[in-house]
């Protein structure tokens, strides 16, 4: 099926001065469909930069430059050809690590799965080949997605791309800081507590973890399954919502995956309308008449919560005046700014380190040197095989939180742990469902500080706090984005989040989009 | 007050043996967050019905129609030691 992309508005062609490297996927789109820049190129562009700044960035676990440029030709043939597929065809798309891509490496960067080759591409690496896209590059992160700061990889620590010395969060963030770098155009990553969004701020990029049950888990290492979700890591909301667009709806393959119509998101954020309808090649034509609106006229009238609980103390100052800036232009669009309550958000830490440790214990008990990954050589019998082979491939954090997991749900704990961590998640979702009674999305910082220095968190529970912000979103299932509002005096981003209703991805982009076209926090790029 | 957790047991559950220094570290950890985790004796959860999933989730059915699988040579690929089609593994049976 084919189809031409879709014209691109002005506002998005605007900055096309930049580095290649640099353009978001709607710049280049544009160039692509007119013949000005070949996907090869843009392939050759990303692959060049990756060269010069991966020594100092170690974002990537594996690439294979070959095939990138491999599937870059054949996104120039069916360009040749008229056969597009679509906004994404011939842009190179990083994945993270946990994201089977067929043929490729799949490290989880854990010892465990250091020699594993994916045997079947995850539906999201399938949709985004049937979009065209160069899949480009295997992301880190911290083992198994457990972490805020990419120092649990068992391959390498990823350095933030806005100051070398600092971490990019985590767990994604080799996936954030590859797109903040300039090593891929976009990238995906997973969600479980904040992993998309935390190092998206982190970073200065946009990241998005949508609704749970929207983007099909099948192929995604599993880490915690009623939490996780995949998601985009992107230079604008706008990317935002074309790589949405090409990974959501339903697949039967993953039986959490829910049915429900896919609008057309990128049309949405013009102001083209919330056309509810299957995803279609025709729709995704739905922007071309679309006007380019003022911010005001995006948003005005919506409703936005600002929860009280969000910002309390333990917030950094720099970051609360960027957040607190952000909410005032909302008003100034004529917004409806409401103060609400989530009175049950202090509990939702420890409701979170109950359950995602519990779901992980279970879902990791599938490593054991038997069928693949790590084995131990000279086990006595094959118990002494799992024992020896698990302490072998698993790092410090995840045996802690395997550990803690299989804690709490063993025999005389699993009532005041496990199932009471279960009752307080409905409180907690209930918390939100409430406030949707009087506001349409909420706004809060992502995360409470900016980037912190690699290794300055050695205690387990300092780290954890850095998700406070962001796992009520996963609790509940709802969708969330961090996009970049400032930068520290000291030039670290800022990032802000917007918390949506359950598969409201359509309007909560257009909030997001609605600031985002009036600030260029977003065109910044770091000094690399 | 930070509970004492018995790492021993734990960990034979967990099949993972942990070193003598892993058990004093990751008990000591633990019980700080645990401690944390205490607060949600706080919380009054009479008649709250746990909640498992975000989305209201029913069984998902599909016809019973058989599919190919993965071939026998994808799935060895991975597997640290076969032979003969098979994965092998010590002796489970004297």
């Amino acid at each position: 099926m084919s189809t031409a992309a879709p014209p691109v508005p002005p506002s998005a062609q605007a900055a096309s001065s930049a580095p290649l490297h640099y353009q978001t996927i709607g710049e280049l789109g544009a160039r692509l469909a007119c013949g000005e820049l070949s996907a090869v190129e843009l392939t050759r562009a990303v692959i060049e930069r990756t060269r010069a700044v991966e020594p100092q960035v170690r974002a990537f676990n594996s690439r294979d430059e070959e095939d990138a440029l491999a599937q870059a030709a054949r996104s120039d043939a069916r360009r040749a050809a008229g056969q597009v597929l679509g906004p994404l065809d011939g842009i190179p798309i990083g994945l993270k690590d946990v994201i089977a891509v067929r043929d490729q490496p799949l490290t989880a960067s854990s010892r465990m799965l250091a020699n594993f080759v994916s045997p079947y591409d995850a539906t999201v690496a399938e949709r985004l080949k049937n979009a065209g896209a160069v899949l480009w590059g295997r992301l880190n992160l911290d083992e198994f997605a457990m972490g805020s700061s990419t120092e649990n990889s068992a391959t390498q620590t990823t350095h933030n791309p806005w100051d070398l010395t600092r971490v990019p969060g985590g767990s994604s963030g080799g996936s954030a800081a590859a797109v903040a770098a300039g090593e891929a155009i976009a990238a995906l990553g997973s969600d479980t507590g904040g992993s998309i969004r935390q190092p998206a701020a982190l970073c200065g990029v946009v990241g998005l973890k949508p609704s749970y049950g929207l983007v099909s888990r099948y192929g995604l290492i599993a880490f915690a399954s009623s939490l996780d979700q995949i998601g985009p890591f992107t230079r604008s909301v706008e990317d935002a919502a074309l790589l949405l667009q090409a990974i959501a709806g339903h697949d039967e393959r993953d039986s959490t995956s829910f049915k429900t119509a896919i609008p057309d998101y990128r049309a949405a954020l013009f102001g083209a309308g919330e056309t509810l309808g299957q995803r279609s090649p025709a729709s995704s034509g739905g922007a071309a008449n679309a006007a380019l609106a003022p911010a005001g006229a995006l948003c005005a009238g919506r409703r936005l919560g600002v929860p009280k609980e969000y910002f309390g103390e333990g917030i950094d100052p720099e970051v609360a005046a960027a957040v607190e800036a952000a909410i005032a232009f909302y008003r100034e669009q004529g917004c409806e700014i409401v103060e609400v309550s989530l009175p049950h958000t202090r509990y939702c830490l420890d409701v979170y380190y109950v359950l995602a440790t519990a779901e992980a214990s279970s879902n990791l008990a599938r490593y054991d040197g038997i069928r693949y990954g790590h084995r131990a050589q000279g086990a006595r019998d094959i118990i002494d095989l799992y024992f020896k082979s698990r302490a072998e491939g698993f790092g410090e954090e995840v045996k802690r939180r395997i550990i803690l997991g299989t804690y709490v749900l063993s025999s005389g704990y699993y009532d005041a742990y496990y199932l009471r961590a279960q009752k307080v998640r409905r409180l907690v979702t209930q918390d939100f469902l409430k406030a949707y009674e009087q506001v349409d999305a909420l706004i809060t910082p992502t995360v409470p500080a900016p980037a912190f220095e690699i290794g300055a968190k050695a205690d387990p529970l300092a780290l954890y706090l850095c998700d406070i912000y962001t796992i009520g979103a996963n609790l509940a299932g709802l969708p969330a984005i961090s996009l970049p509002c400032g930068f520290t005096s000291s030039g670290l981003p800022i990032g802000l989040q917007l918390i949506g209703q359950a598969f409201a991805e359509a309007d909560l982009l257009k909030i997001a989009h609605a600031y985002e076209s009036a600030h260029d926090w977003c065109r910044r790029r770091p000094a690399l | 007050m930070a509970e004492e957790i018995d790492i021993d047991r734990v960990a034979q559950l967990a099949r993972i043996a942990l070193t003598p220094e892993e058990k004093q570290k990751f008990s000591r950890q633990l019980g700080d967050v645990l401690h944390h985790i205490h607060q949600l004796e706080q919380v009054d959860v009479s008649g709250i019905e746990p909640m498992s999933h975000a989305q209201p989730l029913a069984n998902v059915w599909q016809e019973d129609v058989a599919r190919a699988g993965l071939p026998v040579a994808e799935v060895l690929r991975n597997a640290p030691a076969h032979r003969s089609n098979m994965i092998s593994v010590p002796k489970i049976i004297d």
